[in-house]
Formats: structure tokens, sequence, C-alpha cells
């Protein structure tokens, strides 16, 4: 972890002491981690990173595969395909992301007649709500390639999927990978609605042990600083990334 | 039938009456040209006056609004026979370079090769370090684009169009971006080419460079071809006042 990220940390971790200082009636025992029940919580409570850290990655990278599906056709001069990226984005953009995430569990499988697990009821919501703003995201980015590259392309008789492939996409990546670093960000975060249809994430566990221990505000200062860590986990990622892409 | 009947050779480019419109804009005006193998032709004429759109029709960058364009035979009609005429006959050299900013010098000339012509990798890197050297940078083949000069850019987006062994040469302006400095070293490299025996359309205004090479000089103004002749007669005694005019304001004193 690099020396900004460090500091970020230590902020934090300063601003919780700073609350403890407040004139709250602090509990820190539910998660103390030198007694046994204390330490039973924590795992609890951390317990639930496997299935918020499963759903966002399987939600990012699905949700990445339709926005570029659906951006390819805005690229072309086909009124239908225009018609179609538009239509799309602007629909699914609509939907708020809890609104969608209880259609697609309470909702689709009546109207499909099929079952659907939590997780794969989370995982699409979360893929089709952030789908639109990938797709508006490569939109921009593919756009934003110089047309000489495509003329290039051309010339070198290179077909429409390899120019894609090797020329306009690596390019558009490197540009639009601040954006995309922010996606997952904001899906690591969302992924914590799809506890309300039960889904065992980290605020699923949060909410149930509050409701067991009854001290929320220590509960959820940990659960804060979940997310916090692993936010800034992914940060440190992407920075890292874009530095060897810009090499 | 006599004997003595000449043998036809079948231009290698052939245009006939092609316009192009931007909008109302008429580019091209029913433009006819035909170009044997192994000639050499350079297009001049005023900005705006549709030489770049002429080239940029020839590899269907544009495509044309009227009139034919046939390449080594194959009319141009947007099928797939015609575009694979196109990759098969035809390289173009860019005023701006065009190079693949994300790729080494190495991968620019390869991956076409690779890609099309499912050559293997080490059969292209050969393929180009050859190219390379004709234009004589083979010591840059791992730089990025970026960390050459312009002149030396241009020398790779010349060898890139040459690993896909092209009948037909296009120039758009090939030294109109670089440093004045730099210019002569990628004429230079464009009058090996020429003494080669490649089939050349340059549009440029480097008047030496079109008496040095060109065997057909045309000069366009408002999309039309308005001077067609051989460059003896061209720099001398043109027919068309227009281009006399621009040859007066373009040749130094």
């Amino acid at each position: 972890m690099n020396k900004l990220n460090m500091i970020k940390l230590l902020l934090a971790a300063g601003f919780v002491l700073m609350l403890t200082g407040c004139s709250g009636d602090w509990g820190w025992y539910v998660v103390d981690p030198t007694t046994p029940k204390g330490q039973t919580n924590l795992k609890f409570l951390l317990s639930g990173i496997y299935y918020t850290i499963a759903l966002s990655v399987t939600a990012i990278i699905i949700s990445v595969i339709v926005g570029l599906l659906v951006a390819l056709p805005a690229l072309s001069s086909n009124k239908v395909l225009i018609g179609f990226n538009r239509v799309y984005v602007e629909l699914v953009r609509a939907v708020p992301i809890l609104v969608m995430i209880l259609w697609v569990y309470y909702g689709m499988p009546q109207l499909l007649g099929i079952t659907i697990t939590v997780f794969w009821a989370g995982v699409i919501a979360l893929a089709l709500s952030d789908s639109a703003f990938e797709a508006e995201i490569f939109r921009a980015g593919i756009q934003s390639i110089d047309k000489g590259q495509y003329e290039a392309s051309h010339t070198v008789a290179l077909s429409y999927f390899d120019t894609m492939r090797f020329i306009i996409l690596p390019q558009a990546i490197r540009r639009i990978l601040p954006a995309l670093g922010n996606q997952l960000v904001y899906m690591l975060k969302m992924s914590s609605l799809v506890s309300v249809i039960g889904m065992q994430e980290l605020t699923r566990k949060a909410n149930e042990l509050v409701v067991t221990e009854y001290r929320p505000l220590e509960i959820y200062t940990i659960l804060l600083l979940e997310y916090l860590v692993l936010i800034l986990i992914v940060s440190a990622g992407v920075r890292w990334l874009e530095r060897r892409l810009s090499q | 039938m006599t004997r003595n009947q000449p043998v036809h050779v079948q231009p290698v480019v052939s245009m006939n009456d092609v316009s192009k419109f931007f909008g109302a804009f008429q580019a091209l005006n029913t433009v006819s040209i035909d170009i044997s193998m192994g000639e050499r032709v350079v297009v001049c004429g005023p900005s705006g006056s549709g030489k770049s759109t002429l080239i940029r029709c020839i590899n269907q960058l544009e495509k044309h609004d009227g009139g034919s364009i046939t390449i080594n035979g194959t009319t141009l009609d947007g099928s797939r026979a015609s575009l694979k005429s196109i990759h098969d006959n035809v390289g173009m050299v860019f005023q701006q370079f065009n190079l693949f900013p994300h790729l080494s010098v190495l991968d620019n000339l390869t991956l076409g090769p690779i890609r099309s012509r499912k050559m293997s990798k080490s059969d292209a890197n050969e393929l180009a370090m050859q190219y390379l050297e004709r234009v004589r940078i083979p010591e840059q083949a791992e730089k990025y684009p970026t960390q050459l000069s312009g002149g030396q850019q241009q020398r790779v987006a010349i060898a890139r169009s040459l690993c896909m062994e092209p009948n037909i040469m296009l120039f758009d302006e090939p030294t109109s971006a670089l440093d004045p400095e730099m210019i002569n070293e990628v004429l230079d490299v464009m009058v090996e080419l020429a003494e080669s025996g490649m089939t050349m359309i340059c549009v440029t205004h480097e008047m030496g460079f079109a008496r040095r090479v060109a065997d057909t000089m045309i000069f366009m103004d408002h999309g039309e071809i308005v001077e067609k002749s051989d460059k003896e007669k061209f720099f001398t005694a043109p027919d068309s006042e227009r281009c006399q005019e621009f040859l007066q304001q373009i040749l130094p004193h």
C-alpha cells in the first residue's frame, strides 16, 4: 500500500478515535478482539466479505462485457443500432438500483417462470444497472480515439474485430481506466443494497449482529471501516494498473 | 484482327467520372484518370481542391457517390471482393503518420502481416526488419512511436505500408506535418521507392520531388482535374492559366 493510502487510513483511524472521545455511550466490548465473544462477533462481521467481493467482481465483469456490447452499436452509422443503444442506456439508467434488485428477485422469476438464487439475482441486478454506465464510458473512450487509427488499420487490412481488439480498445481502455475504477468502487458500495433480499454479505451480517447485540454504533462503525479498507485496496490496484499501462 | 495490334495494358487504377459529395459540397466532380503499373503520379493543387479525396477514394477511405473505380480489374462496389482487392493492392501513408501509439515500431509493422496475411510471427519480424532497414531505422524497432522524431515516424509509416507488399502506394501530403529539416529524409525514402518501380500516387507540394520522380503531373482545382500532363510540359508550359498561377505561387523564385 502506498504512502497516500496509508495517510488516508490513518486519518480514518484518527476520526474513529475522535468519535470515541465524543460523549456518546461507546461499548467496544461487542467487538473486543481480546474476549472470546468479541472474537466471535468480529469473525461473524468479517465473514460477509466473501459474498461482497464475489458479488461485486462477478457483477463488474458481466457489466463491462454487456456495457461494451451495448456501446459498440452506438458507434455504427446504422440508425436501428444507435437507437438500440439509446433505448437501453436511457431505460436501464432510469431504474434505481434498489428497485432493480427487488424487481429481479421478486418480479423476474414470476415473469419468466424460473427460480433464482439471491446471489444471482444480486449479480444480475447490479450488472444490469451498471452496464448502462459502462456503455457510456466505453462509448466516450472509443469516440475519443482519432479516426486516423481506423484509417491506418484499414490500410493494413485489419478486420473490424481486429481493429477493435488490437488498435482501438487497448487505447480506449487506457483512457477510461480511471472511470472503470470508479465503477468498481461504486459496485462494491452498491453491493450492500443486496442485503435487503437476504444476501449474506458485509452489510447483512452487520444488520444481523445489531439485532442480537443491540450495539449499532460500534458494529456499523466496523462495517464502515470494512468498506473503507476494501475500497482503498481497489483504488491502489487501479492506480497501479494505470501506472503500468501508461509506461 | 491484325497481328500488329498493340497489347492492351490494363490500367492498375482506373477512375471513370468519379464524384464525391460531403453534404452539399462537391469534393470531386466527374474525375477520370487511368494509372498504369509502375507509373508515378504527383497530384497538386490548392487546399480544398479534392486532391486528398481523390486518393482516399482509391482505397475507399471515402466512398465515391458517382462513377466507377477499378483497382487491378476489380470494381470497387463495397463488396468483399473489392475490399480484398484494396487490401491486397493498395498501401497508404498519411500526413499525420497514424502510427499505433501503444505498439512498438516492430509491432506496428507486423500486426497487418500477422493478422490479415496469416504470416508467422518470426516471418513477419524478418519482413519488418527488412523494410526498417530499407527506410534506414532498423535500430528503432523496439521503440514506441512517440519516442521517435517526425521524420522517423513517417519512415516507420512507410515501412508499415510496405510490409503489406502493395502494388500501389498512396501518399497523402507525407511531408506536410514535418519540420523542414526532416522533410528530406522522408523524400529520400520515397525517391528510392519510386526508383524501385512502385506505382505511386502522391499528393504533395514538394515540387523538387515531383520533378525528380513524377511521370505524370496532375493539377486539381474545385474537385476537377484541370491539368494532366507529363512533367516536362507541366513545369514549362501548362495549358491552364490556373495551373500556371498555382505553380508561380509555390515554386521558389
